[in-house]
């Protein structure tokens, strides 16, 4: 299920300006990769250049190759649509539908994809989504109640129990706990913790010691300058980078003493 | 204690607080005070012989004038200029209202006399003086109106779903431009149009329901592609991409989550914009002509409408004149209704589709 993802010399652009440059990383499959860096250096873009999301803007496009289990994304035959299939995102604002049901919202991606399912197999899949965002429990008694109607971090558990009832490969969160209090803040990082058996799952981060707690690896994007693109400065196992950065960048920004 | 230069602590003995406290006018007494002043006016206006306009001319000015010195002497210069500025938005409110109020009052005061089940039951075939009735035309206005709403909505909506979703550049601009332009274009050249376009293939003198369908429709296009456009450009783009993430393709994600949400606002616009054509006269006049009978097909002969009908009645009333008039204002309070209606069915949509937050 979980996927390797091999990015190599990608360079992402916004019309004529380059946001991005010349990164080059591997994620490994079950693991979590956390992206951090400071803000407008590209890590989101980033991130949305996984799935190709980064394409709903306009003017927006890459170069260079994200291979995923040795497919490239960007290969001429692939359509945008069946990569987000299989590569999940979860964004920083909870965005339930808020015409839907929790249960039709959860449901949503089977449902809007237009994969016909029994009634019986569609409740096993909001029960098995719902206990796997650690939502069950809370709301089981109220599926036919609208989503926007629960709490900020309920919203957002039920946004990554959306994201995984259509089973992806890859879990990509961009700075998925930013509007949350800390208790929502825990409960979201065990749910990765259990979710990163089965997915591949990579974070953006504005919260360094989410960054340490959580992930196996973490990158640091930094700008070279104002106007200037976002590079990944140091990517390399997070024990290593939060204790013995090779950069000096990288521990002045861990450290604070950025800028 | 007289002015609000003073300072805090001399202003109010009584309280020690930091808060500084001063003086208020009694609640009712700004409405008396401006009472008085119409009261005033109305001596006034009596010393020259009474007359109406007169005195609420004084008795705006001396009515504001009195509450503005009273709370200028009592609560301080602030206080002052707020009551004086209510006042004047009050003046204006009711400046605003009364051509409203005059024209409602006129209306049911013309029409309620022959709005008498004849009227909604008979057609005009056959009648000179008394009786007859807008049976015709009632549902003439239906019929033609029903068919400009189901020719205007899906255009309407489609260039609105285009321009939001799919348009770019230049293309997008010059449909802007042109929905714009077209909702300048007035009714009677929109009638002309019609005539004309039709004239090319039946001949001139050629009068059909459908053609005022089509001359009503390039009324009422514009006025769908703008406030369709403006409640999709609502929708939130988080949606649009939470849906994209789950892998929907963007047509299903426009059908499936953009119209969902924004359904209320269509609606709602929809609606409104069928009430602003409902009443308009001068197209249909040069194109579904006039016509005494019952018509309901649209592809074929004359039909007339609630508005054309009102006036006909008015210019046309035959002998004894009276009739008709009656008549006339009867199916001006019947459209008034028929707008009104419109408008309360709009907010009642907006209200029923509006997306629930309730836990």
């Amino acid at each position: 299920m979980a996927k390797r993802i091999d990015v190599s010399d990608l360079d992402i652009y916004y019309g004529n300006f380059k946001a991005v440059e010349g990164v080059n990383l591997s994620i490994e499959p079950r693991s979590i990769t956390a992206l951090i860096g400071p803000s407008g250096c590209g890590k989101s873009t980033f991130l949305r250049s996984l799935n190709r999301m980064h394409e709903v803007i306009p003017g927006a496009r890459v170069e260079g190759k994200v291979v995923i289990d040795g497919q490239d994304l960007y290969g001429s035959d692939v359509d945008p649509v069946d990569v987000r299939r299989q590569i999940g995102m979860v964004f920083q604002r909870p965005n339930p539908f808020p015409t839907m049901s929790i249960y039709d919202n959860v449901v949503a991606g089977v449902r809007l994809n237009s994969t016909k399912m029994k009634r019986a197999a569609l409740d096993d899949l909001v029960e098995r989504s719902l206990r796997g965002a650690n939502l069950w429990t809370e709301v089981k008694d109220r599926l036919d109640r609208p989503g926007a109607g629960l709490s900020g971090g309920q919203q957002q558990r039920l946004c990554i129990a959306r994201a995984i009832a259509v089973e992806p490969a890859v879990l990509l969160m961009d700075e998925p706990c930013s509007a949350l209090d800390p208790i929502s803040t825990l409960a979201i990082e065990d749910l990765m913790t259990e979710l990163k058996e089965r997915f591949t799952i990579v974070i953006v981060t504005h919260n360094m010691q989410q960054a340490a707690r959580v992930s196996e690896s973490t990158g640091f994007f930094n700008l070279a300058g104002v106007g200037q693109p976002g590079r990944l400065v140091e990517f390399n196992p997070t024990e290593k980078i939060f204790s013995n950065p090779d950069q000096k960048a990288t521990e002045d920004y861990i450290s604070g003493r950025f800028g | 204690m007289r002015t609000d230069t003073q300072a805090p602590a001399a202003e109010s003995p009584a309280s020690a607080g930091p808060v500084r406290t001063r003086r208020k006018l009694p609640r009712p007494a700004p409405a008396a005070l401006y009472l008085l002043g119409l009261l005033a006016a109305a001596a006034l206006s009596a010393l020259t012989g009474f007359s109406i306009a007169l005195t609420a001319i004084y008795g705006v000015v001396l009515g504001t004038l009195a509450v503005y010195v009273a709370a200028r002497l009592v609560e301080g210069r602030r206080k002052a200029t707020d009551r004086l500025v209510t006042c004047l938005v009050w003046t204006a409110f009711a400046l605003a209202m009364l051509p409203l109020v005059s024209l409602i009052y006129t209306v049911l005061d013309n029409g309620l006399a022959r709005l008498d089940a004849e009227f909604f039951n008979s057609s005009m075939l056959g009648v000179v003086g008394e009786g007859g009735g807008a049976y015709h035309a009632i549902l003439g206005t239906l019929v033609i109106t029903g068919l400009t709403a189901l020719i205007s909505v899906p255009i309407g909506l489609l260039t609105a779903i285009y321009l939001v979703e799919y348009g770019t550049g230049r293309l997008k601009k010059a449909i802007t431009f042109l929905v714009d332009v077209m909702t300048g274009i007035p009714s009677i050249v929109v009638g002309l149009f019609a005539f004309a376009l039709f004239a090319l293939f039946f001949g001139p003198g050629i009068r059909l329901g459908i053609m005022g369908a089509v001359a009503l429709s390039v009324l009422m296009i514009p006025v769908v592609v703008r406030s369709a456009e403006e409640v999709l450009k609502l929708v939130p783009n988080e949606l649009r991409e939470a849906s994209y993430a789950l892998g929907v393709p963007k047509w299903r994600t426009i059908l499936k989550v953009v119209i969902p949400t924004s359904i209320g606002g269509l609606a709602t616009g929809t609606t409104l914009a069928i009430a602003r054509v409902v009443g308009e006269t001068a197209p249909l006049l040069v194109t579904t002509g006039f016509v005494n009978g019952t018509n309901l097909d649209p592809f074929s002969g004359r039909m007339t409408t609630l508005p054309v009908f009102s006036f006909y009645q008015l210019t046309q009333p035959g002998f004894p004149p009276e009739f008709g008039i009656e008549r006339a204002w009867s199916a001006a309070l019947v459209l008034i209704v028929l707008v009104m209606a419109l408008n309360v069915l709009a907010r009642l949509i907006s209200r029923f589709f509006a997306p629930t937050t309730s836990r």
